[in-house]
């Protein structure tokens, strides 16, 4: 389980990554949901895995913080994918709007040199 | 205490009547005088209700504290100095504020002018009352950045805005010396406190840094007082309008300088360096300031040069610094006040009533104007310094001081000779003045027929020239107490035997008067036609100009230095600078990493995890597949990329995190659909752009999917070798056990947003309305490129009943969907607290089912059935939330405690009732509010489209096309929809 799900987080960081890197905006916007996916998990994971262990608590008598999986990850997870939804609708608008300005969707706003 | 509370009032009044006076309409210049001439008024009555308790020497203290054990905190102290001061700055500036409603224009926007004006009065305040050395360079600082809007006043023209910048890059440039010398003084005492500075006079002199100190602090107070070499900046200041020329260089702002130098004079004075530095530099300002008064033809140049040179002189008595200098230099500071600020209006009337302020231009004005003419001569005379006016006797007192003997230098035997040198050409210029522009031939070629001003806006002139008569007259009964109630303050009780008299009998200082006074004279009239109308600026100073030197660094240092850096310094690209970034990522991982403990132990693999391995293989071919299409088959890739998201989503569900998966998909939903919008406006593939096959191209996307795959490897092994390590103890637990019992829900991650970590919700919301509003203000000017105004490829060709039944059956059911879907976010936001759901993922699901809406039609056929508000929704999202958190403090609380209790509502049973409920519900408007808006920016953009096509199209088209467009609104989906919204944008 453990296993699984590092690889995964290091082919969504690894795909993420070389997308960042490549000159075409919409690659970049992939990119950068990509890598989001990849470092929510990698966040939600330093918690540990649980299966079946919701922190849903009873209510009152006494509780056992063992048998439920980290709600503080879960916590800054949620946030970040909030913010990550808010970046990516805002590159999107950048991404569209300097397509608008300039012409072409290269990153730099101008197509390279060959 | 009432002593105290007056001087808060005093600091406070004029900002406070600042923010009112900014507040006021642009025209509503009539409220605005009033405003600035009570408050002005009202300053005077606090200060004159002080004075009792600033005499002899006493002072009043008073302090708010802030963060006491920091020594952090307001403190204000008033002593006769200050007080002396402050009754300048106010009383002064009253008379420019009744000046200024005569002398501005209507169209003149007043409620800036007089915002601004009143701000610089509450900044120099400031810096006269501050008890705390470091708070008195923040006032400082903030003299520096309102006069910097009030030189910039008129700011459309380019004389104005340079001579504002040059203003604040140089005093604000001493500023920061200033703030460096005030906290290496503070270091050496050990306290800020003003009194505890000014008391270790002699251990700051001993000390070693002492040098670095008096030059940081000279460097700052020099500056501000436009003395010699930074002199410059104030004739530029000059395109200030004249109300506030007369103000900063009279009474105010530059004399803060001169201000500085006799507070800190018991403090850092009294040494060799000091005399000849302060001494020496105030005394070449003072002639060289005279002289380039006297070769100037703008009147408000002559002014500002006598100004640099009457400010020389001031600082000169501040250098020799012996207690009869002190004294002189206490009179002169109010005596200059008085008759620049006098003079300074009467050229703004003389500019204003003739459209001129040209010395070769104006000439026999005695005859239009004869009272402002008389009192502009008892002005001009009290500036040479002639008996019976008040700048004679402050002048008698300077050559008294310059020369008496010192300390033996070369310097302190120069000092006589200079002092009359200057002397004679302040009597020079002076004597310009008055004769050039009151006498002479009928003026000839002016704007304007002189006339004489309104009554009330020579009434300021007029006060002031009766000051400068009457101190002239009977200067003991007049100032005489005040002035030695603000000597007290500064040297002590012990003061010098000086007498406020017009005759002492001859003596030396009689005797230079006497010599300056035949020198300037003979000056002048011998070399009247040359100076008249010969060139601008002194024979031999006309090529050194400081100013040229500002702009030669200026260009240098703000200009090409940077861009050089900038060349030298940054990767040529953002692939490069991503890359780079990367890199150094990856090696700040390795650096850390080395130090990790591995101890890995594989568990064994469980049966059913092999369906999570099958899971992963669709996720990373996903993933990966999106990486290889995203840049020819965008459409693909952004599929893939969902399927990605998907399968994390599925993750969150097997991993125990149901309130992540919920919102995962949501937020997935909304992503993908937000993308597919923006795919519209994408290029098509352009075969001019050669496929990379170049050999510098494939290395480069080789060392990427280097640089890729070490990321990928490296994310990997960290998270494994986390993963594997057991876990410790985490604050997570404490989250657990409390959860219920003191957030009231049973949900705890959800009880963690809303509850005890509220104030990271908080702000996250808050970001993400900022999100939404700039998505909204970036498209709004937004223009489409033409190659994307084409219809879409699909649509092209088919006749209008096929686009008419585009998506019929899916539309409709999208348009059924819309209140399952209200009701399902309102279950989602409800169970919120104990349960997967809350008012984020309530409100996304809200927005989706909005979202449906607008696909499911189009935008003119949904607004006009359904307004949505976006803006509205995420104002009362952000209010609520505010508010929920404020509500706190009423019952004594910190910001965003949340109050909890279960309700008994018949039927329904027990329901959860908490203030974080009310906190969610501000989240879930705003998320609402901030989606919606965001897809609707977006979506409105094919909008826009159509007015574009319209113009375009030739009438014939533009006919067919309207007949077109009535059946088709109906029909077209988002994407094709052409008229302009009603509701949405707000």
């Amino acid at each position: 389980m453990e296993l699984i799900l590092a690889l995964a987080i290091g082919v969504m960081v690894g795909s993420g990554v070389w997308l960042i890197l490549r000159p075409r905006t919409f690659q970049v916007i992939i990119g950068l949901c990509l890598l989001a996916y990849g470092v929510n998990m990698f966040i939600f994971s330093m918690g540990r895995l649980y299966v079946g262990a919701a922190p849903i608590m009873p209510r009152g008598g006494f509780v056992d913080p063992t048998a439920y999986a980290d709600p503080l990850p879960q916590a800054l997870v949620l946030t970040a994918i909030v913010i990550s939804f808010a970046t990516t609708a805002l590159f999107l608008v950048v991404m569209i709007a300097a397509r608008g300005a300039t012409g072409t969707d290269h990153v730099d706003g101008k197509e390279r040199d060959q | 205490m009432i002593g105290q509370n007056l001087l808060i009032m005093l600091v406070a009044l004029p900002f406070l009547a600042a923010g009112a006076a900014s507040i006021l309409p642009g025209n509503a210049r009539n409220a605005e005088a009033w405003i600035s001439g009570l408050t002005m008024l009202a300053m005077i009555g606090l200060l004159l209700a002080l004075y009792p308790q600033v005499q002899d020497g006493h002072r009043v203290i008073s302090r708010i504290g802030w963060v006491d054990r920091l020594g952090l905190g307001l403190s204000f102290r008033i002593d006769g100095f200050a007080w002396l001061f402050m009754m300048l700055v106010t009383g002064i500036g009253f008379l420019i504020v009744l000046y200024a409603r005569y002398y501005m224009s209507p169209d003149d926007p007043a409620s800036r002018f007089y915002a601004c004006l009143l701000a610089f009065a509450g900044a120099m305040s400031g810096v006269l009352l501050s008890g705390n050395i470091i708070m008195l360079v923040v006032f400082w600082e903030l003299t520096s950045l309102t006069s910097f809007l009030l030189i910039g006043y008129w700011y459309h023209r380019a004389d104005a805005r340079d001579g504002a910048r040059m203003a604040l890059v140089v005093t604000g440039g001493g500023g920061i010396c200033l703030l460096l010398g005030m906290i290496l003084l503070g270091q050496i005492v050990g306290s800020y406190n003003l009194d505890t500075v000014l008391r270790s006079g002699a251990m700051i002199r001993s000390h070693g840094l002492y040098p670095a100190v008096l030059g940081l602090f000279l460097m700052g107070a020099l500056t501000k007082s436009a003395q010699f070499p930074f002199h410059f900046w104030l004739p530029n200041a000059m395109a200030a309008p004249t109300p506030v020329s007369g103000y900063l260089h009279s009474a105010t702002m530059v004399k803060a300088g001169v201000f500085l130098l006799l507070r800190f004079e018991p403090a850092l004075g009294g040494t060799d360096a000091w005399f000849t530095i302060v001494a020496g530099l105030g005394i070449i300002t003072m002639v060289l300031g005279a002289v380039a008064a006297l070769f100037q033809h703008d009147l408000k140049g002559l002014l500002a040069y006598s100004t640099i040179s009457h400010l020389g002189l001031i600082t000169a008595l501040a250098g020799i610094g012996s207690p009869l200098a002190i004294v002189a230099a206490v009179f002169h500071i109010v005596n200059h006040a008085v008759f620049k600020a006098s003079l300074f209006m009467t050229a703004g009337i003389i500019d204003h009533e003739t459209g001129s302020r040209d010395m070769r231009k104006l000439s026999g004005l005695f005859r239009y104007m004869p009272v402002t003419g008389t009192l502009a001569i008892l002005g001009s005379a009290a500036m040479a310094g002639l008996p019976l006016l008040n700048g004679f006797l402050s002048k008698e007192l300077f050559f008294e001081v310059a020369h008496a003997p010192g300390n033996g230098s070369r310097l302190d035997a120069a000092l006589p000779w200079l002092a009359t040198l200057g002397g004679a050409f302040s009597i020079a210029y002076s004597l310009r003045f008055v004769l050039k522009v009151f006498f002479g031939p009928e003026p000839k070629g002016l704007p304007k027929t002189p006339h004489e001003p309104p009554t009330m806006m020579r009434m300021p002139v007029a006060v002031l020239v009766g000051i400068c008569v009457v101190v002239g007259i009977i200067p003991a009964a007049a100032l005489g107490e005040w002035l030695r109630t603000a000597a007290i303050a500064i040297i002590g009780p012990e003061l010098p035997y000086y007498s406020l008299k017009i005759w002492h009998g001859i003596t030396p200082a009689l005797n230079m008067t006497l010599i300056a006074l035949a020198l300037g004279t003979a000056l002048y009239l011998l070399n009247r036609s040359r100076i008249d109308f010969g060139p601008e600026g002194p024979p031999l100073m006309r090529r050194l100009s400081g100013q040229r030197v500002f702009d030669w660094i200026m260009a240098n240092v703000a200009l090409r230095a940077p861009r050089a850096a900038l060349r030298l310094l940054t990767a040529p690209g953002l692939q490069m600078q991503l890359r780079v970034m990367v890199l150094l990522t990856i090696a700040a991982v390795w650096a850390s990493l080395s130090r990790l403990e591995w101890n890995i132990t594989f568990p064994r693999m469980e049966l059913q995890e092999s369906v999570f391995v099958l899971l992963w293989i669709v996720g990373a071919v996903c993933a990966i597949g999106a990486a290889w299409q995203a840049n020819y088959h965008r459409f693909a890739a952004l599929i893939l990329m969902g399927g990605a998201g998907l399968i994390t989503c599925a993750t969150f569900v097997w991993l125990s995190a149901p309130d992540l998966a919920v919102t995962q998909l949501l937020v997935e939903i909304v992503t993908t659909v937000l993308l597919l919008l923006g795919l519209r406006w994408m290029p098509k593939r352009d075969p001019n752009i050669p496929r990379d096959v170049s050999f510098r191209a494939r290395f480069r996307r080789r060392s990427d999917l280097v640089i890729a795959l070490a990321c990928g490897t490296g994310a990997t092994l960290i998270a494994l070798a986390v993963m594997l390590t057991p876990p410790g103890s985490s604050v997570g637990d404490w989250f657990l056990r409390h959860s219920y019992s003191e957030g009231g829900g049973t949900n705890v991650v959800n009880v963690i947003l809303v509850d005890f970590r509220a104030f990271d919700t908080f702000g996250e919301v808050t970001v993400l309305a900022i999100v939404g509003l700039t998505v909204f203000a970036l498209l709004r000017r937004f223009r489409p490129s033409p190659e994307s105004a084409e219809k879409p490829a699909p649509q092209r060709g088919e006749n209008p009943s096929t686009l008419y039944n585009y998506l019929y059956v899916p539309s409709i059911i999208m348009q059924w969907l819309f209140a399952p879907i209200i009701a399902l976010s309102a279950y989602l936001f409800f169970r919120g607290h104990d349960l997967p759901g809350g008012g984020f993922a309530a409100g996304v699901t809200l927005a989706i089912g909005l979202l449906l809406q607008y696909l499911a039609t189009d935008v003119r056929w949904i607004e006009a059935r359904l307004t949505v508000l976006p803006v509205r929704w995420m104002a009362v999202g952000l209010a609520v939330a505010s508010a929920t958190g404020a509500g706190a403090w009423i019952v004594g609380y910190p910001f965003l405690s949340q109050h909890y209790r279960y309700l008994d509502i018949p039927v329904i049973g027990q329901v959860p009732a908490s203030t974080a409920m009310l906190f969610d519900f501000g989240v879930y408007a705003l998320v609402v509010g901030s989606v919606v808006l965001m897809l609707i920016a977006i979506a409105h953009q094919s909008l826009r489209l159509g007015t574009r096509k319209r113009e375009a199209a030739d009438t014939e088209e533009l006919d067919k096309l309207e007949e077109e467009t009535v059946p088709e609104t109906a029909t077209a989906t988002t994407e094709t929809a052409r008229t302009e919204p009603q509701g949405g944008t707000a």
